[in-house]
């Protein structure tokens, strides 16, 4: 069993309100904050620091954090921003919402270290609009941090300014993608920019910025207090660090949990009370429900962290690990995701925006028992067709669970369009 | 540089900005403006609708948006591409209340369309449609991200965890 729990961005968790000033304050916050801007602290340092941890991008693309903030031109003249990705959308994941209602301080912290490595004096949290009691919390989080001298202008008398301001987000799962966030704060409609530029040379505002999910930027001060090297040795080579994974669906007692990356499946299962009813493991979505399904006795034989789960056929994504019980029909499942994507398609690049809406059509048809023999061809390819052919992940997020459903249970499909609408599945 | 980031200001019409909402209004959402640079006050659309909309009991007339449009200098056709394109501005009447069962993938392996169904059946209203005594109207949302405590519903601003069709029945009766 897994024994470092909770040991980075859950470290107030134990604590009796663990949102409150004195409580980060009482595990070591804000001191590597007020470090740097006492000693002044070579921003190059931090960042070496941050690229030995091997520390990788929690939101899904897994892109290593101190590489994504080398590419600031830091010292390059005018405004530059720093932005926080708390738009968290992605079906199965629910971390961030549980560090911003309980451990909203290390974030700014996170984004405060931030600004100062990129040279950005402003930053953006952008918080969905539903989120509403997170957005309370980090909101107070940031009232009592102006207070007590922490961010604002000339911070303790360092000469460092760093402002920090709240953006709510009103329901789109598009605004995920950095430029459509960037866009959402702009007052526009959330569609991806099309890239380059990156935003490291032109983002809000049109101005260099870097956006970093809630869980990288909340790893941040550990991460200095402990060292790069401690975080490395928690995790892999290349997947630094612990990591929180949100175990849902069909497990017993479903729940974030922060383990080390290359925790193996079987025990973050076991964490969460194996699977509900001790039924057999059927399937295994392992990074939020854009990823490649994995089938239940390949995961039981793999390591959760960035590698392993790409070399079995899927990716890390998220860390959201959707579990999925035997008699679960697939079918259902398939089309409840095909309808997710084509209701969040932004609607500007046609292959996702027509064909979103086809895959979900087409599996409603086959739910209904109007399915034909062709359309599970037709299926896979529409959603080839979307795959590589659009500005930004969502095409590929819509397709990419096609594909792996169809690979691996294909016959349940068959075996519905050939039963009018029967399923395979709850039938057994 | 792009013109891609250009605002999108324009002068505003000879309209009286002070008469517009409440000044309870015109001050949270200066109080928004006042976050982004001077120019680009139609950053602050998204909070000013979320608090017209709620001024106005839960639903956006074009009127409002237009007055919004013209509080933030902004063309009221920019303001309609955000009012339609996000998801928890309504455009036409609500009920008193909203109640949004998410029913992603997490939440429809724990049950969500027993609740999706259980208050069709019941209260005799489908996903988008208000109950005929005006109580409620009911949406069926994508993923809230409370998925570890599926199936989730948010009513109003609270989100309601792990619930069965009885205590969403509860929750629901204890509306007014």
């Amino acid at each position: 069993m897994v024994e470092d729990q909770n040991s980075v961005c859950f470290r107030t968790l134990h604590l009796k309100e663990p949102w409150a000033l004195a409580s980060y304050r009482s595990v070591g916050g804000y001191a590597q904050w007020e470090k740097i801007l006492k000693e002044k602290t070579d921003p190059a340092k931090i960042i070496d620091e941050l690229k030995l941890s091997a520390l990788r991008g929690r939101g899904g693309a897994g892109f290593p954090t101190g590489l994504k903030w080398s590419f600031m031109p830091r010292s390059a003249p005018g405004q530059k921003y720093i932005v926080c990705n708390s738009d968290e959308g992605e079906p199965g994941t629910c971390k961030d919402r549980d560090i911003l209602r309980y451990n909203p301080h290390q974030l700014i912290e996170g984004m405060a270290i931030a600004g100062y490595c990129i040279g950005a004096t402003v930053g953006y949290n952008y918080i969905r609009g539903e989120f509403y009691e997170p957005i309370d919390r980090f909101e107070a989080a940031l009232k009592e941090a102006y207070e007590a001298g922490l961010i604002g202008k000339d911070i303790q008398g360092s000469g460092v300014d760093f402002d920090l301001y709240t953006h709510c987000g009103a329901g789109a799962y598009i605004c995920g993608e950095e430029t459509a966030l960037l866009e959402s704060i702009e007052g526009k409609k959330g569609q991806p920019r099309f890239k380059p530029p990156f935003p490291a040379q032109f983002g809000l505002y049109g101005r260099p910025t870097t956006i970093n999910n809630t869980e990288s930027l909340a790893s941040v001060p550990v991460i200095l207090e402990k060292g790069g090297q401690w975080f490395l040795e928690q995790g892999r080579p290349n997947n630094g660090g612990p990591k929180l994974f949100s175990v849902t669906g069909h497990v017993e007692r479903p729940d974030n949990f922060e383990v080390p990356l290359g925790t193996p499946f079987k025990d973050l299962l076991a964490m969460a009370g194996g699977v509900k009813g001790g039924k057999r493991l059927k399937a295994v979505i392992p990074g939020g429900s854009s990823v490649p399904v994995v089938p239940g006795d390949l995961m039981l034989q793999t390591d959760m962290d960035y590698d392993s789960i790409a070399k079995a056929g899927s990716m890390l994504g998220s860390g959201a690990v959707i579990v999925i019980a035997e008699g679960t029909c697939m079918v259902k499942v398939l089309a409840n995701l095909a309808h997710f994507y084509a209701h969040e398609s932004c609607g500007q690049c046609t292959p996702c925006r027509e064909g979103t809406g086809w895959l979900a059509r087409v599996l409603h048809r086959i739910l209904n028992g109007q399915g034909r023999p062709q359309d599970i061809d037709l299926l896979d390819g529409v959603a080839g067709r979307i795959g590589g052919r659009t500005i930004c992940a969502l095409g590929d997020a819509a397709a990419m669970p096609v594909q792996s459903f169809l690979q691996h249970y294909r016959h349940e499909f068959e075996y519905m369009v050939e039963h009018g609408g029967r399923s395979l599945a709850e039938a057994a | 540089m792009s013109l891609r980031s250009a605002p999108l200001a324009v002068e505003a019409p000879e309209r009286a900005r002070d008469g517009l909402f409440t000044p309870e209004i015109r001050a949270q959402i200066d109080a928004h403006v006042a976050k982004y640079p001077p120019e680009w006050k139609q950053s602050a659309v998204m909070p000013a609708l979320t608090l017209v909309q709620e001024w106005n009991g839960g639903w956006l007339t074009r009127e409002l948006m237009d007055d919004v449009a013209a509080y933030l200098d902004m063309p009221p056709v920019a303001v309609y591409e955000v009012a339609t394109f996000y998801g928890m501005y309504d455009l036409e009447p609500v009920g008193r209340h909203k109640i949004g069962v998410c029913n992603s993938v997490s939440c429809l392996l724990c049950g969500s369309e027993d609740l999706i169904h259980h208050v069709e059946r019941k209260y005799g209203v489908r996903p988008g449609e208000t109950t005929a005594d005006g109580r409620f109207t009911f949406k069926e949302v994508e993923c809230l991200g409370a998925c570890r405590h599926a199936p989730a519903v948010l009513v109003g601003k609270t989100y309601h965890e792990c619930l069965t069709p009885e205590a969403l029945d509860k929750l629901i009766e204890e509306l007014d």
